[in-house]
């Protein structure tokens, strides 16, 4: 098996944008991680394209360039991008191809998800009886979690606050103004614990990275990054999770914790040797508890650490760096592939304004999303 | 005034004392809510109609405070809609229910209090039948 590095990375910012269509900012952001590795259009092999909205976001090679290769179409909720890039990962790992493009892009309607329940094999009646709602799931996980361990509504409203403040360093993110705590407690509550700041929303946006095997990196670039891991699982019996209408009595970890482990056992890495985190905030509860699901914490140590101010950028454990879900938005299918865009940047110390100190050398990202899908992605220089 | 059940299957009705309906496995006894075909452990597909204690504990709830999108269908406006409680309730030593409540002011919701099922009001049809849904109320 071959290695893989992550050699270019392109975004289109994260926001509302009128009539653009999905499809243009896919291309705009493939061609912006094809300007950043060097490479022309012409030079990639294969591509993997996820979304949640476009059927066919293979569309984009209309725009760049009809060369024939093959562009497969991926969706896997809130996990879509990270499997965009562990297929591009493994197509290169396997030895099939030498260099390839993930991108994920989407545009979404202004408000909370919906669908029709029977898509997540749940009845038609949950959705009409109001339970089919993924923010109802995260003010239920999150409110057990902070009766069973500490952790108060403040402390979720600075995550919330981070959030805001990284995103206004960030000028791809949706929303860039600081919010006080105060303002955010004092936002509607929507699900309670959790208030109307507290939540990320859906938007638009795309995001991709050009890899290739990593013994050809050098032609390209003088910075790779390398993928050192990735894994994705799917929810066991005894977890409680998005859309469940039953939960077994025995409980089980959640699908993040088997995710992580994995990666980090296929890295050889563990948390320890995390210098800069990407976590899924689709609200600021989940990214408390995402902290200790992927081993930087013990469930409860949040209240102090986030207290301390350690997962602002200049802090042991900088988490959400460029404002994650909560300011950037969750364009579904991109939102995996922005986590890496700003991870590499990191890693090769071209964040600005929101550049961790030091010298960053393992990056981490984990996604989560209904109905019980979590991804992990491990990076290093 | 008339009523019927929401949905066919969900719970018993008409009932004094109203039961929800739940799968089983007969090969290794897991159990789901509503009923499915298959058993989502073992994966085998002899599932027989369970029903459930009508009581159980809460093991952790919300508020909805703002309107569903569709399919939402309580034909509520954002001017009528009155906020509810959901909540995860354990029913024995069974199963788990996701469910909602008939109470939803936060100081009144507790982690472990006892609840029970009752069925309820949902909304009223033209011809003036009242369509009934479960939720659990304070026990």
């Amino acid at each position: 098996m071959h290695d893989v590095a992550i050699i270019g990375v392109g975004i289109h910012p994260f926001g509302r944008f009128g009539p653009k269509s999905a499809i243009d900012m896919g291309a705009e952001a493939v061609r912006s991680a094809c300007s950043d590795a060097g490479v022309a259009w012409t030079d990639v092999q294969f591509a993997f394209g996820g979304s949640n909205e476009v059927d066919n976001p293979d569309a984009v090679i209309g725009l760049l360039g009809l060369t024939g290769i093959p562009f497969m179409d991926v969706y896997n909720g809130c996990a879509t991008a990270a499997t965009a890039l562990e297929m591009t990962a493994d197509a290169i790992r396997f030895g099939k191809y030498d260099l390839g493009v993930a991108v994920g892009m989407d545009k979404h309607l202004p408000g909370a998800f919906t669908a029709d329940p029977v898509h997540y094999s749940a009845p038609s009646w949950y959705g009409e009886i109001g339970q089919f709602l993924t923010t109802k799931f995260f003010g239920m996980k999150i409110n057990r979690y902070m009766h069973d361990h500490g952790i108060s509504s403040e402390t979720l409203a600075k995550v919330a606050a981070k959030g805001f403040r990284n995103g206004a360093l960030n000028p791809n993110a949706f929303r860039r103004k600081p919010i006080s705590v105060e303002d955010i407690l004092a936002s509607k509550m929507l699900n309670y614990p959790l208030t109307q700041y507290m939540f990320c929303a859906p938007d638009e946006g795309a995001a991709a990275a050009v890899l290739c095997r990593a013994d050809i990196a050098s032609r390209y670039t003088s910075t790779p990054v390398y993928l050192r891991a990735t894994a994705l699982r799917t929810r066991r019996y005894g977890a409680y999770e998005v859309h469940s209408t039953w939960a077994a009595v025995e409980e089980d970890h959640a699908p993040t914790v088997y995710a992580s482990r994995a990666a980090y056992e296929a890295a050889g890495i563990g948390p320890e040797d995390v210098d800069v985190i990407q976590l899924q905030d689709t609200d600021a509860g989940a990214e408390v508890i995402h902290m200790a699901e992927n081993g930087f914490c013990a469930d409860g140590e949040q209240e102090k650490l986030i207290a301390d101010g350690a997962t602002e950028i200049d802090g042991p454990l900088p988490v959400n760096t460029d404002g994650g879900l909560i300011a950037n938005g969750e364009p579904v299918g991109a939102s995996g592939l922005r986590q890496v865009h700003e991870l590499v940047l990191q890693l090769r110390g071209q964040a600005g304004g929101r550049q961790v100190p030091g010298t960053p050398r393992v990056a981490y990202s984990q996604l989560y999303g209904a109905p019980g899908t979590a991804a992990v992605s491990i990076l290093t220089t | 005034m008339p009523t019927v059940a929401f949905a066919p299957d969900v719970f018993t009705w008409p009932a004094d004392e109203p039961q929800l309906i739940a799968s089983r496995c007969a090969a290794c006894g897991a159990m789901t809510f509503p009923t499915k075909p298959s058993c989502p452990r073992c994966g085998r597909t002899e599932m027989a109609r369970h029903l459930l204690p009508r009581r159980g504990t809460l093991v952790t709830w919300t508020t909805q405070d703002f309107l569903p999108k569709e399919p939402y269908a309580s034909g509520e406006t954002e001017e009528t809609f009155a906020p509810y409680g959901v909540g995860l309730i354990q029913l024995g030593d069974e199963l788990r229910v996701e469910a909602r409540l008939t109470e939803s002011n936060p100081a009144k919701l507790q982690f472990g209090m006892d609840v029970e099922l009752v069925v309820v009001p949902f909304r009223v049809e033209a011809d003036g039948t009242e369509v009934m849904i479960h939720a659990f109320a304070p026990a």
